[in-house]
Parts: structure tokens; C-alpha cells; sequence
């Protein structure tokens, strides 16, 4: 009896014991990973990645301005495409289809679009918009970052949505307000925080993805505004110069990688807290 | 909150339904367009899927049609022969994604157990919110990060690697192999690293609510913390648990960008896993834009709708599991 409850506190002890080292393990390569960037992305940093463009192999100076100003274009046209689109769809989810069995299946289909695997995103765009035009574009580019974006913003407006208190709507109603007039100015408005969560989160994500834009709106060495052709872009740009054998060229890949780091996480912390007051809010 | 959510829903079907026969008055023709739009365009996302599908046959056919199954079970990948096999980069894509759920489940169990049954208040929400700083950090620093500091650092201890391990009898020769860093091991644990968050903030959330009448009950007959989270928590939560898993799963088949980094890029099969290898989507990320001729090309996208057909099957299962949770969850409090 009191051998079996030894052994049985003992396990219990081991176990626990695991789950702490566990965690510990996980948090230890937030740790590595965000000191690494630090390390070597800000040393590297310096008023010249700004104002200068990307440098040819093997010379010297340079900075990424190109692929900077490529980043915040092909952003631009992710949201101005996505987001419309994602609050649109969510808000029929969320207002139409809240126990219908049609909307669980485009929630089911929308979840799995969510993960699916943006090089697969970036082949679809590149087989509806590079292929039959012929030549690589940052619109295509921007393309493939709304697919990716578009999930992201249609579940949060949708669960933002169902979370408005159905009394608000009857409120509505009952005072004679049409249907789309009480969705656009009160549930939308009751909601526009979480709405505004989610795409700033879309935004997070699709500003660090590489991979659906190698072949949509590829790389360019110059300073380029035409959407219709390659443009530099901060991902493609960190890619290749950190695969180089050039040390500038890697320098500068730490300092874009510092960069991308800490756009992306105060946008993530951001649109958490922003999540936390309004949620206490309502 | 998803009680509230509950109500709100429960109201709003009232909502709907009454303006359906509002509607049908014809009261509001605005109404009846708002409705039509907006689910128009949830339709159009719902069926971008079918499109991505669609289209990813369509560019691939050439390949699927020159080589019939054996696109699917050869592993010659020859672009100056034109001969294109795709087992070796499947292969490359579950056995990395093997070893990444081999340490990642066990991790993710223990930060879930840690949170939701040891941690005191104040710290759970510190240790989730950099738990999930991880699914934050992206892919492609991932894939830095493991070139140039994790794979010299893991290039020290893979002698030690092949020293012991290698030495067993039977599973030896998957651990020996030249000590470079890179390559299918490597590639596996940075993979692991990257979907620890997406499993342990499942399985928190799940544990948590976990109905806490039956732990006291099991606690008050005795049972210890390793026996609760063991015998009452797992098995209640077993379901939910499950889809977490195949959720990550899905996640670390379609990695890209870290993978590409590390895995080593050599298209050919080897036993140890300390050598380089490749999978499905680090050859489509490498090779696309030097793919010249037409069949090359095609191939290439027949890649990526393998790769798509395999990922939305985990992923679809996946949410199923999920799914199948919530609908428990919500019987039971309405």
C-alpha cells in the first residue's frame, strides 16, 4: 500500500517535472530565434538600407529601399483585394448562416484555406495570372497574399459577428431599420474592432510569407513601381541574399530579417492588446 | 464566450427567420441584394479551393498524362532526360514531417499539461502568448535562423549522433551519415519547432474545458495530477486532441521556406537521416524559375497538386476531428 503510493507519487513527480522541462524547451527557442535576429539583424542596420537599392553581386554598400517600398505595394494590393472580399463573405457567415448547414461548409472549406499551403496559393496564382500573361508580376504577387489574407479575415469577422448580442439586432429591427442598413451601422460598428484585429493579423502573416511570391512577383534588382512587372520584394530579397556566399549581401538579409521580425510581431502584440480592450468593452 | 455566442446565435436565427418572411413581402429589395451579395462572395472563397484544385490539374496534366502512376512511384527527377519521378520528395515530405510530429506532439502535450493543470494564474497567459510568438515568427527566419546558426551548432552534436545512436542494431543506419548540419533530421526538428504552437495552444484549449467535475471527482478519490491528465483529461479530450495533431501535421507537409533552407536539397533517397533530402515543396520553391521546357514545368505544378491533395486530406480530417468537439460542446449546454 504505501510502496504503491511511493511509486505512484514518484511517476506523478517524473511526469510533472517533464511537462515543466517541456515547456521550457518551447520557449527556449523563442528565445534563441528572436536573440539570433537581434544579434545580427541590428548591428547590420544603418540609414542606408532606406536610401539605397539592392547592390549588384559583389559590390559593396547598398540597401533593400527597393524591396522595402516592393513590400509595402504588394501588402497594399493584398488588402485593397482581401479585405473587402474576407468582411464581405464573413459578414454573410456571420449574419445569414449562422446555424445553416451551407455555412458550415464554407467555414469548413474557409478553415482549411487557412492552412493551406501558401506554395500551393502562390502555383494557383501563378497558373491564373503569370501563365496566360506571359510574364511574372507584383500584381500576381499581391494576388496570391489576398488568397492568404482572405481566411484570416473572413473567420474573425464571422466569429466577431456571431458575438454581437442578438438583442442589439432585435433592437434594430423592431425600430423599422432594414436588414443591410442595421448590419452596416450596428453590427459592423459593434464588431469593428474585431474586424479590424483580423486583418491587421492577416497582415502580419502575409507580410513575413516567401514562398508564394518566388514565382509571382519573382525579385528585381532595381526600383520598381510598375505593378504589372517583377518587383523586389523584403522576403525574396532576404532569401536570396541569405543563401549568398557575399557577407554583405547576408548582413543585409539580417538586417531585413530584424526588420520583418519586429514589423511583424508589434503588429501581431498590437492587434492582441487592441483585441483585450475591446473585448472588455463589450 | 462561446456561451455568449450561443445565445447571440440562438436570437439571430430568430432574426433570420423573420426577416426571411420579411422579406418575402417584399419589403426590402436592398435587403434581398445585400443578402445575395455578400453570400456571393462567400461562395467565391468557398470554392477557391476547387479553383486551386482545378487549376493545378490543368497545368500538371501534361506531366500526369506522360507518365501516367509512375509520376507517382519512380524516382528519377532528370531535367536533362526529361524523366520526372515524384516519390522522392513525397518521401522526403512525410518523413520530415514524421520526425517533426515525433517531437512535437510530445512537447506540445507537455506545454498544454503545464498550462492548463500546473501553471499558477498569473503565469498562463505569459507562457501562452510566447508559446505563440513562435506560430508568429515567419518561415523564412525560421529557415535562416536553421542555415547559419542552428545547423553549425547541430553539425557538433550529430558525431556524438552517430557514435550512439548509429550504433544500434536495426534503426542504426538511419543516424549514420557525414556530421554537415543540414539535412532530413535538421529539417524535421525546425519543422517540429514551428508547429509546437499550433498543437499546444489546441490541446490547452481543449484541457481547459474540461469539464472540472470530473477532475475534483477523480482528484477526490486520490488520483494524482499524471493521473488525471492521464486517465480523465486525455481520454475526454482524446477527439480534439487528435485533430490538433493532424492540424500541425498539415502545417509541417506544406512548410516551405524553412525547409528549403535546411533539408539539404539533394534529390536522391538515403537511408540515414543525417543526409540531405528534399521535399515536395523545397524542390517546387528551388526549381520553378529555372524549369525551361513545358514538361519540366508541368511537372513541377503536378508536384504541387500532390502535395495539395495530401495536405487537404490531413487538413479536412483534422477539422472533422475538431468539428466534431464543438458539436459535443454545444449539445451539452444548450
Amino acid at each position: 500500500m504505501n510502496s504503491l503510493y511511493l511509486r505512484r507519487q514518484l511517476i506523478n513527480k517524473i511526469n510533472m517535472f517533464i511537462a515543466v522541462l517541456m515547456t521550457i524547451f518551447g520557449i527556449f527557442w523563442v528565445v534563441w530565434i528572436l536573440w539570433t535576429t537581434i544579434r545580427y539583424g541590428l548591428p547590420a542596420l544603418n540609414l542606408h538600407l532606406f536610401t539605397q537599392d539592392t547592390p549588384p553581386p559583389g559590390a559593396e554598400g547598398g540597401g533593400l529601399r527597393n524591396a522595402f517600398v516592393g513590400s509595402i505595394v504588394l501588402l497594399a494590393i493584398a488588402v485593397v483585394i482581401g479585405t473587402p472580399i474576407g468582411i464581405l463573405a464573413g459578414t454573410w457567415l456571420g449574419e445569414f448562416a449562422v446555424k445553416r448547414k451551407i455555412g458550415g461548409v464554407v467555414r469548413f472549406l474557409n478553415d482549411i484555406l487557412l492552412s493551406a499551403p501558401s506554395i500551393v496559393i502562390g502555383l494557383f496564382a501563378y497558373a491564373i495570372l503569370v501563365d496566360p500573361l506571359g510574364h511574372f508580376s507584383a500584381f500576381s504577387g499581391g494576388v496570391a497574399l489576398a488568397l492568404i489574407l482572405i481566411p484570416v479575415v473572413v473567420r474573425t469577422t464571422d466569429e466577431m459577428l456571431r458575438l454581437v448580442p442578438g438583442s442589439l439586432r432585435e433592437a434594430a429591427i423592431a425600430l423599422g431599420t432594414p436588414y443591410w442598413k442595421m448590419v452596416t451601422k450596428i453590427t459592423w460598428k459593434a464588431a469593428s474592432t474585431g474586424i479590424l484585429t483580423g486583418v491587421i493579423l492577416g497582415i502580419a502573416r502575409i507580410s513575413g510569407e516567401t514562398a508564394p511570391l518566388l514565382f509571382t512577383a519573382l525579385n528585381n534588382q532595381y526600383f520598381s513601381s510598375d505593378i504589372w512587372h517583377p518587383m523586389a520584394n523584403l522576403p525574396v530579397v532576404i532569401f536570396q541574399f541569405a543563401m549568398s556566399p557575399y557577407a554583405n549581401w547576408q548582413q543585409m538579409a539580417w538586417a531585413g530579417a530584424f526588420i520583418a521580425v519586429v514589423f511583424i510581431l508589434v503588429l501581431s502584440i498590437g492587434s492582441r492588446w487592441l483585441l483585450r480592450r475591446g473585448g472588455g468593452k463589450s | 464566450m462561446s456561451a455568449s455566442g450561443a445565445v447571440a446565435s440562438q436570437s439571430l436565427d430568430k432574426d433570420a427567420s423573420e426577416q426571411k418572411s420579411a422579406t418575402k413581402a417584399g419589403s426590402s429589395f436592398a435587403d434581398f441584394l445585400f443578402r445575395k451579395g455578400t453570400g456571393l462572395v462567400a461562395l467565391i472563397v468557398a470554392v477557391t479551393l476547387l479553383a486551386v484544385m482545378i487549376s493545378l490539374i490543368v497545368e500538371g496534366w501534361q506531366a500526369l498524362h506522360t507518365f501516367g502512376w509512375k509520376f507517382l512511384v519512380t524516382t528519377t527527377w532528370d531535367p536533362v532526360t526529361n524523366e520526372f519521378g515524384a516519390l522522392v520528395f513525397i518521401i522526403g515530405t512525410l518523413v520530415s514531417s514524421a520526425i517533426a510530429m515525433l517531437i512535437a506532439v510530445p512537447v506540445s502535450f507537455g506545454i498544454a499539461l503545464f498550462i492548463s493543470e500546473l501553471s499558477p494564474n498569473w503565469l498562463r497567459g505569459p507562457v501562452s502568448a510566447v508559446i505563440e510568438l513562435l506560430a508568429a515568427i515567419p518561415s523564412i527566419i525560421y529557415g535562416m535562423w536553421g542555415l547559419l546558426v542552428f545547423a553549425p551548432w547541430f553539425g557538433n552534436i550529430e558525431p556524438w549522433i552517430n557514435d550512439h545512436l548509429g550504433a544500434i542494431p536495426g534503426i542504426g543506419v538511419l543516424f549514420q551519415g557525414p556530421p554537415m548540419g543540414i539535412g532530413m533530421l535538421t529539417a524535421g526538428i525546425v519543422l517540429a519547432i514551428m508547429v509546437i504552437p499550433f498543437i499546444a495552444s489546441i490541446m490547452r484549449d481543449v484541457f481547459l474545458i474540461t469539464p472540472p467535475a470530473l477532475k475534483e471527482s477523480a482528484y477526490a478519490l486520490g488520483a494524482t495530477t499524471w493521473e488525471v491528465a492521464r486517465n480523465v483529461i486525455l481520454p475526454y479530450t482524446r477527439t480534439a486532441v487528435t485533430g490538433g495533431i493532424f492540424l500541425g501535421l498539415g502545417r509541417a507537409l506544406g512548410e516551405t521556406m524553412a525547409v528549403t533552407f535546411i533539408i539539404g536539397n539533394a534529390n536522391n533517397l538515403s537511408a540515414s537521416l543525417l543526409m540531405p533530402g528534399a521535399s515536395i515543396a523545397s524542390v517546387i520553391a528551388n526549381e520553378f524559375t529555372e524549369a525551361t521546357t513545358s514538361l519540366y514545368k508541368s511537372s513541377l505544378l503536378a508536384l504541387g497538386l500532390v502535395l495539395f491533395v495530401i495536405t487537404v486530406i490531413v487538413l479536412a480530417l483534422a477539422k472533422l476531428l475538431l468539428l466534431r468537439l464543438e458539436a459535443t460542446q454545444e449539445g451539452k449546454k444548450s
